[in-house]
């Protein structure tokens, strides 16, 4: 059918677009390198100062390439959330992931002040950070996944997510408040979300947890294509709901809380670009929207994180901020255009 | 019918499909003998009514989905024989409630089951689309030799449409071709007769005035 050579040309595209905005995004930064000495530290050849390369290799590639895992892993984290929830507002900011990811960030960073007799550690290390942030996320995504089997509404998921959002802030404001400048501004500093502080074996490891995120949505597209219909359809059409779901939302957890520990919350990646991708391919076949969204998120962190940079200053805005504003309109627009969002 | 359909659990007694009681079945083997149309509506509306249909033949796929020419051909059948030509590049939520139940019926034909059984399949639809849909249910189950199985409070239609009837009226539920129900009285007792009587005759519901 000459759809699947529509789908081929579309991917090229957005290939070739990915390239180009992994190539600016690695030749943009606070010290200006001409793009061609940028290419040639890249593919190996000369370059004009020694001290180039070294930017290239140990800072902005480790960046560029956090930054495509992190927008293709909450893309696709956002798809998956969007057809397990049945619905088209669900991605891991808003149903409170990251907020479980943020509580338990925070608990491990100004909580161990407020117990020093009991732990004294001074600056929390990464991996523990990491460790955190991912059972914070499970939790929540765990207690998400009970009150959504039990609650038809999917408007009320939404506001469960929410106030997931708002207890997480008090319990933060509390910590905040007693705990001492240095561990607030770690805490500050991890919440505005950074693709930039990753050394290559983070980034391996990010890798492992998305790729394993990555296959287990690839075993689930049979499922995730059924459960369009709902659950009971789904069931009917002989798919083991029970294990398809508890598949999906390891991914799901996998995903979103692997990328918010490293990462810190970054907002709005996961609930837009799986929309912003439904626009293009007008389809809501996972066969199609898990390798787009996967390239889409990409290209949308990258060009976020260019606009992060703020080229040829020195200063660097938190990434959050950025995806916020860019991401925010977009889901207010989308829902204006088409009244209803759907999924 | 949601408890046939494995939808809901059964409160007491017992189903057995194939002389295997339904609850030994996996969900992969019953999926190939029973298809069903629900009174829910679909989760997500984006779908085509292709993209719908062919998720009917889920069950014969492998791991990724891919439709083999066969499957092509049964989908085809399905849109042919239920009238959706024209819609089937149509996204669901651009279509009537008649026109959606018309693919989900669609859809059932192409999980190509000896058995389908659908829950009230005319509520929401006005009486026009009621005997369509019907209509259409009786000629797919007399051209494919398959089994419709459906509940409907459309008692007047069931009497003209249907080969055969179960009257769930607590008074042991007579099973029987309309005719033989006609003859044996069973509609008569069906409904308070100071409000409604059945007449014999036209072999329909008279409301006393």
């Amino acid at each position: 059918m000459s759809t699947s050579k529509t789908y081929r040309s579309s991917f090229l595209v957005l290939t070739l677009v990915l390239l180009g905005c992994l190539g600016l995004n690695v030749s943009l930064g606070s010290v200006s390198i001409p793009l061609k000495d940028t290419f040639n530290a890249i593919v190996g050849g000369k370059v004009s100062q020694d001290s180039w390369s070294y930017i290239i290799w140990n800072y902005r590639m480790p960046k560029a390439f956090t930054t495509i895992l992190v927008g293709s892993g909450l893309s696709l984290s956002g798809l998956l959330m969007q057809t397990l929830f049945r619905n088209p507002l669900a991605g891991p900011f808003v149903l409170g992931i990251s907020s479980g990811a943020s509580l338990g960030a925070a608990l491990l960073i100004m909580g161990s002040s407020l117990l020093s007799g009991l732990f004294s550690f001074g600056i929390v290390s990464d991996v523990s950070l990491a460790i955190a942030a991912s059972i914070g996320s499970f939790l929540v995504l765990l207690a998400v996944t009970i009150v959504a089997s039990r609650i038809k509404d999917t408007m009320a998921l939404l506001i469960i997510g929410l106030m997931f959002g708002s207890i997480t802030a008090a319990i933060v404001s509390v910590l905040s408040y007693f705990t001492d400048a240095t561990k607030l501004q770690q805490f500050v500093y991890w919440s505005f979300g950074s693709v930039g502080n990753l050394s290559w074996q983070q980034l391996l490891l990010l890798a492992i947890i998305i790729i394993i995120g990555l296959l287990l949505s690839i075993l689930s597209m049979k499922p995730l294509n059924a459960l369009l219909l709902g659950e009971n359809y789904a069931r009917s059409l002989g798919v083991n709901i029970k294990k398809s779901r508890l598949i999906i939302i390891i991914a799901t957890g996998l995903l979103a809380g692997g990328i918010t520990a490293f990462a810190g919350p970054i907002a709005f990646i996961g609930l837009a670009v799986p929309h912003l991708t439904r626009q293009i391919f007008d389809t809501t076949d996972h066969r199609v929207l898990i390798p787009a969204v996967l390239i889409y998120g990409a290209i949308l962190l990258l060009l976020c994180d260019i606009l992060a940079q703020l080229p040829t200053s020195a200063y660097i805005l938190p990434i959050n901020a950025i995806t916020s504003i860019i991401g925010a309109p977009v889901v207010i627009w989308l829902l204006v255009r088409k009244k209803k969002m759907i999924f | 019918m949601r408890t046939l359909g494995r939808v809901q659990r059964k409160l007491a007694g017992s189903i057995w499909v194939n002389n295997i009681p339904l609850e030994h079945h996996t969900p992969l083997e019953l999926a190939s003998k029973i298809s069903i149309v629900l009174t829910e509506p679909i989760a997500s509306k984006n779908l085509t009514v292709r993209e719908l249909i062919a998720l009917g033949r889920q069950p014969y796929t492998n791991w990724l989905g891919t439709l083999s020419p066969d499957d092509a051909s049964k989908i085809k059948n399905a849109i042919a024989m239920v009238g959706l030509e024209a819609l089937q590049y149509k996204k669901c939520y651009e279509l009537s409630d008649g026109q959606l139940q018309k693919v989900m019926i669609a859809r059932a034909l192409a999980q190509d089951t000896s058995l389908i059984l659908l829950d009230e399949p005319t509520t929401h639809l006005d009486l026009y689309h009621k005997v369509h849909i019907l209509k259409l249910l009786k000629s797919i189950a007399h051209e494919t030799g398959k089994t419709i199985l459906f509940t409907t409070h459309e008692i007047d239609m069931a009497i003209q449409l249907c080969d055969k009837m179960v009257l769930l009226d607590q008074k042991g539920n007579t099973f029987g071709t309309p005719g033989e129900l006609i003859q044996q009285k069973h509609f008569e007792g069906l409904f308070p007769p100071d409000t409604i009587r059945f007449d014999p005759d036209t072999a329909s519901f008279k409301v006393n005035k």
